[in-house]
């Protein structure tokens, strides 16, 4: 802009951005109704029965949403609601097309999944509504630091307690509760962790960033300062051997290390975090066998194991059938990884075989937009515990996804864990819808306009002076 | 259903799916330069294209601060930015709050390592005046010679000086 005089700047209209989400919104409830519509013409040349209840039951639940947050989050950001609602429309047109699979759709398996998903979704969203007008503002979580670390760690342990607990596929991440169904309160867990991290690294990341002596280049912590990333990767370890839940371990250590790093600003903590997860990843994978079974997966997926090939291969087949723009939605043969696993742990598989590589994209796409406006707001805070909390968030939100999408196409270790919004479960849509919500909470505080200055008293004061 | 129709609807959800990302990163776009820049078609002499169109025009309504009955008469219609890098650059003043700063949500946002990520803001009082803050800055705001410490009412054609940048309030 240089020397022209002509130009003017003006601040651009109200900044609430709320009819840019309802567009938004609009449009993330019509790309899954599309979808619906490409499924049942694909497999059974007629649109399906349910398309105009299944239309109205997102829009209504997009809809709802929007109010409420152009009610009590006017300055949120205006894409995390559209782009979470995308994402857990595609999941459950996902999970209906593989549905319409008798082979993985027998009652042994569970039956049809959609009508519960489509269930915990609505629950989802109204956790999702619930944290958006009782949570006034982020800073009180503040408050309940060191409670956050108890409820965590008794979340994490609950499924340890025998006849509470449940053992599903060689890891005991369940809990049974009569009547509901199973639980997974990792996934919950992983929210109040965060906000444990946050509090904890705001109070002490003065002494962790600087009290430090430096070796060979690198800022070394004092022991008494390593103290709580030792404690960290410990209860990380433990969860893994105890609970041989790869997935959900990796997740709070990087979680942690990511917030660390935040807070400090120091490289070391980095080094010091990778190596920490790799000598433990070593450890475990050589001593645990259920873990050490994915390593052997991860490294030969092509190997033969009881007459057939594993599902780490069968996901590689069904990823080159698909080319690059897929065999389209509802004509793909994902059911044959077989198993409840293809809407749970392999629903990327199907989006992968009938949407291509170019869908594969725009969906991971999808996620990195949503992780980006996490980001965004971090950036955006202007509170030390806004900030470490929204990006710890999206941080673990991020690390899900890699965990996932990386254990899908082969690129780390299969773990047990689900692809956000996107996957069959009920645990994992509540937990991430309510983590969506603090984080338009913050987003909220964050870009609210700075209220009007106060008149001064001094000027009051002085007026005889100016005058 | 024939090969064709399943082929057009394949394709076609894909274009949708990548015109949601699209759009999506539009709306990003457009969040991230909170200003909007319009262009004046005064023409007092050729004018270079601005060179390092960052926020290009969103809207090119003309401006026009004149014809404002609300204001006092000698009361400033508009913020001028003098010298520095965004010489030229001017705000109407509307009864909104300017920020003066380098962080991306400033009114006017300053790229100059003296100037701190929010400076100063300028609003006005009660009575219609126009007062400059100083908002804790390292380097300082100056009204002509003097150093704020408090808010400051703003004479008309006073420099205000930030770091490399001086704007002024003029009529």
């Amino acid at each position: 802009m240089s020397s022209t005089s002509n130009t003017t700047v003006s601040t651009a209209g109200p900044p609430s951005r709320r009819n840019t989400e309802l567009a938004m919104l609009v449009f993330a409830v019509l790309v899954p109704v599309l979808a619906y519509a490409n499924v049942g013409l694909a497999k059974d040349e007629s649109l399906p029965a349910g398309m105009l209840g299944y239309g109205l039951g997102l829009g209504l639940m997009a809809g709802v949403a929007h109010l409420v947050v152009r009610r009590w989050a006017p300055y949120a950001d205006p894409l995390m609601l559209p782009l979470a609602t995308l994402l857990n429309g595609l999941g459950l047109v996902l999970i209906w097309r593989l549905d319409q699979e008798p082979e993985i759709t027998r009652p042994a398996l569970g039956g049809p999944m959609a009508a519960d998903q489509l269930l915990w979704s609505v629950v989802g969203v109204a956790l999702f509504l619930g944290v958006l007008i009782f949570l006034k503002d982020h800073r009180i979580l503040q408050r309940y630091t060191y409670i956050s670390m108890v409820v965590a760690l008794l979340l994490l342990i609950s499924p340890m307690i025998p006849g509470l607990g449940d053992e599903v596929n060689g890891a005991r991440i369940w809990i049974r509760i009569p009547g509901l169904g199973g639980l997974q309160p990792a996934e919950f867990a992983k929210i109040v962790m965060v906000v444990f991290f946050a509090g904890y690294l705001m109070v002490k990341r003065d002494a962790l960033a600087l009290a430090s002596r430096r070796v060979m280049g690198i800022y070394l912590p004092r022991g008494r300062d390593l103290g709580p990333i030792l404690a960290v990767w410990g209860v990380s370890l433990m969860i893994l051997v105890f609970e041989t839940d790869l997935g959900t371990s990796l997740l709070f250590f990087g979680a942690f290390v990511i917030m660390l790093y935040v807070a400090t600003e120091r490289t070391s903590w980095i080094i010091f975090g990778v190596l920490l997860s790799a000598s433990g990843a070593v450890f475990v994978a050589s001593t645990n066998q259920h873990v050490g079974d994915r390593v052997e997966n991860w490294l030969n997926p092509l190997a033969r194991i009881n007459d057939g090939v594993t599902e780490t291969a069968q996901v590689m087949y069904s990823f080159g059938s698909g080319g690059l723009f897929g065999s389209g939605l509802g004509q793909g043969y994902s059911r044959l990884i077989g198993g409840i696993a293809a809407k749970s742990d392999y629903i990327l598989a199907t989006v992968g075989e009938e949407l291509g590589l170019a869908g594969m994209m725009a969906v991971i796409l999808l996620y990195a937009l949503l992780i980006e406006r996490g980001m965004r707001t971090a950036l955006a805070a202007r509170d030390p515990f806004g900030k470490l909390l929204a990006m710890g968030l999206s941080g673990a939100f991020a690390l899900q996804v890699f965990v996932v999408a990386g254990g899908v196409t082969g690129v780390i270790p299969l773990t047990g864990m689900t692809m956000p919004f996107l996957a069959q479960g009920g645990s994992s849509v509540i937990a991430n819808w309510a983590l969506i919500a603090v984080l338009l909470r913050i987003s909220d505080t964050a870009r609210k306009p700075a209220p009007a200055p106060a008149p001064s008293l001094d000027a009051e004061q002085t007026q005889v002076v100016r005058a | 259903m024939s090969e064709l129709t399943l082929t057009v609807m394949r394709l076609g959800f894909l274009a949708v799916l990548w015109l949601f990302v699209i759009v999506a990163v539009q709306v990003i776009r457009s969040d991230l330069f909170g200003t909007r820049v319009t262009q004046r078609p005064v023409a007092r002499r050729p004018e270079p294209q601005p060179a390092q169109g960052q926020a290009p025009p969103q809207s090119r309504r003309a401006s026009q601060p004149q014809q404002r009955g609300r204001q006092r008469r000698g009361a400033p219609t508009k913020l001028v930015v003098t010298e520095g890098s965004l010489t030229g650059t001017t705000v109407a003043l509307q009864g909104q709050t300017i920020t003066l700063g380098r962080a991306h949500d400033s009114t006017i946002v300053l790229d100059d390592d003296y100037a701190s990520g929010r400076h100063a803001r300028i609003y006005p009082d009660r009575d219609g005046q126009w007062i400059v803050e100083d908002l804790g800055s390292t380097n300082g705001t100056y009204l002509d010679r003097g150093r704020l410490t408090t808010p400051v009412p703003i004479p008309l054609g006073a420099p205000i000086r930030i770091g490399k940048t001086v704007i002024e309030l003029r009529k």
